[in-house]
């Protein structure tokens, strides 16, 4: 497992996904557009295609490829906080 | 004695605390997503004068009005109608109407608020008197299969258009009879995400973001079905990706052209609707969310999904190019014109306030702070087809 991102960039990645993702998932993440991101909805996803999903995208699906703006240890990272509850 | 009973009239009058008596006609609200608060605002002090708080989830809410421009209908993301009163800055009513709403319209007559969802998709009418329900139509475009509702518009005839996301379909619901809805359908193209009616309320167009193009429904001849215009307009080119969907409606109707924004290009495409022909393409510096023309129509006003939400490009519709490029701030979400343009209202999201700016000169003139400022509409909504 990848070594954590440290808390400055924590907190910009949580902005990202709640305002920026948010857009189309809902900034409480109950899912607009796009589905809800919430764990419930995930806990049945395996963790690497989801994050495949967001550092690559998904074709067909507005679903964008987020990798100019993050690591895919960031992803990972991103993916762990979703599937057990994302911080506000 | 007259003298002194009109004198004892005019201090009793004094001595009521009754709201102040005003128009309306200047005011506006502006949603702040993070904490589910509008504040009220004056465009004519461009100052605030009230702020409401308990309205749920706002991120991407949006507000239409009743036709006097006294009470704000607000759509909340999470299903919350709240009816809000523009002049005692308060609460009138508030419903929960679905799970995930994004958005909504009111009638031509003004007794009907429609709301549409994306869970359960499909489109809920209500009483806008008492924010009673009326009646429903469930988009399920096939057994079973139910899809999200995008860019629902009034039209004439309190008739309102819209799309469906996974249907692929344009709608027509008739609310004549309120609390019997006729429904007609149009096949309309991959994925449309958002639609507008153009401000005369004859055509209905909706945004393709599964296929290059815009479907069009000529509002006045629905027989002729819907037709597909500024089709291939990147030409098999791959998209670039699309951080943030845009947003359609009315208001990017000018000078008798469509300015809309490319799907997965950094470009505004115009379009003449005459002929719904493309007319030309202007290039800009990221994906267009929002294109929206001043009142005049003499300048277009674009911003952009992240990672340009900071930039803003103006193009003079005159000289068909952007005359004027800037950054007024982080995270601009939306902006509202003054009811006749001179100003133009600006959310900066991530700077925590609303900037107002002269649209002659491109100064700021003014600002007001605001908990993450998302979307901002003013009472001119009101007498506005497809607003």
């Amino acid at each position: 497992m990848a070594a954590e991102p440290d808390a400055a960039r924590q907190n910009e990645l949580v902005r990202l996904v709640r305002q920026d993702c948010g857009s189309c998932h809902g900034m409480t993440l109950q899912g607009g557009l796009g589905p809800a991101l919430l764990p419930a909805a995930l806990h049945d996803k395996p963790a690497e295609g989801l994050v495949a999903t967001i550092y690559y995208g998904r074709p067909g699906t507005p679903m964008p490829p987020w990798k100019q703006f993050m690591s895919e240890a960031e992803a990972g990272w991103i993916v762990q906080k979703l599937m057990s509850g994302f911080p506000d | 004695m007259r003298l002194i009973l009109s004198f004892l009239f005019a201090l009793l009058l004094s001595a009521c605390a009754g709201p102040q008596v005003r128009g309306t006609g200047d005011l506006g609200l502006v949603i702040e997503r993070a904490s589910g608060q509008v504040t009220l605002v004056d465009t004519t002090t461009r100052q605030p004068y009230g702020r409401i708080g308990g309205l749920g989830d706002l991120s991407h809410a949006s507000a239409v009005y009743s036709r006097d421009g006294r009470y704000a209908f607000v759509f909340g993301r999470d299903g919350g109608l709240t009816k809000i009163d523009m002049l005692e800055a308060k609460v009138v009513k508030r419903v929960m109407q679905s799970g995930n709403a994004i958005g909504g319209s009111i009638s031509q007559d003004g007794r009907i608020v429609v709301a549409q969802n994306y869970t359960p998709g499909g489109i809920k009418a209500f009483d806008a008197e008492t924010l009673e329900m009326l009646s429903a139509v469930p988009a399920e475009y096939a057994p079973g299969k139910y899809s999200k509702v995008v860019g629902l518009a009034d039209s004439s005839g309190n008739k309102f258009a819209y799309a469906l996301f996974e249907g692929g379909e344009i709608w027509v619901s008739d609310f004549s009879n309120p609390k019997q809805p006729m429904t007609q359908r149009f096949p309309a193209g991959s994925q449309p995400y958002d639609g507008l009616v153009t401000p005369d309320g004859r055509y209905f167009l909706a945004g393709l973001f599964g296929e290059d193009g815009v479907a069009m429904l000529d509002l006045w001849q629905t027989e002729k079905g819907a037709r597909k215009i500024l089709e291939n307009y990147g030409r098999g080119q791959e998209k670039l990706p699309v951080f943030k969907m845009p947003h359609l409606r009315g208001w990017s109707v000018a000078q008798g052209k469509a300015y809309l924004p490319a799907i997965g290009r950094h470009e505004v495409l115009v379009v003449d609707v005459a002929t719904w022909k493309e007319v030309g393409r202007i290039p800009v510096r990221g994906q267009p969310v929002f294109v929206m023309a001043r009142p005049d129509g003499r300048q277009v006003w674009v911003n952009f999904a992240f990672p340009d939400n900071s930039k803003m490009d103006v193009i003079d519709t005159l000289a068909s190019k952007v005359v004027h490029a800037f950054e007024p701030g982080k995270g601009i979400l939306h902006m509202e014109f003054t009811p006749r343009g001179e100003n133009v209202w600006l959310s900066a999201r991530d700077d925590n306030k609303v900037l107002i700016y002269d649209t002659a000169t491109f100064t700021r003139v003014g600002e007001i702070a605001a908990d993450n400022p998302s979307g901002i509409f003013f009472t001119t909504r009101a007498a506005r087809i497809g607003f």
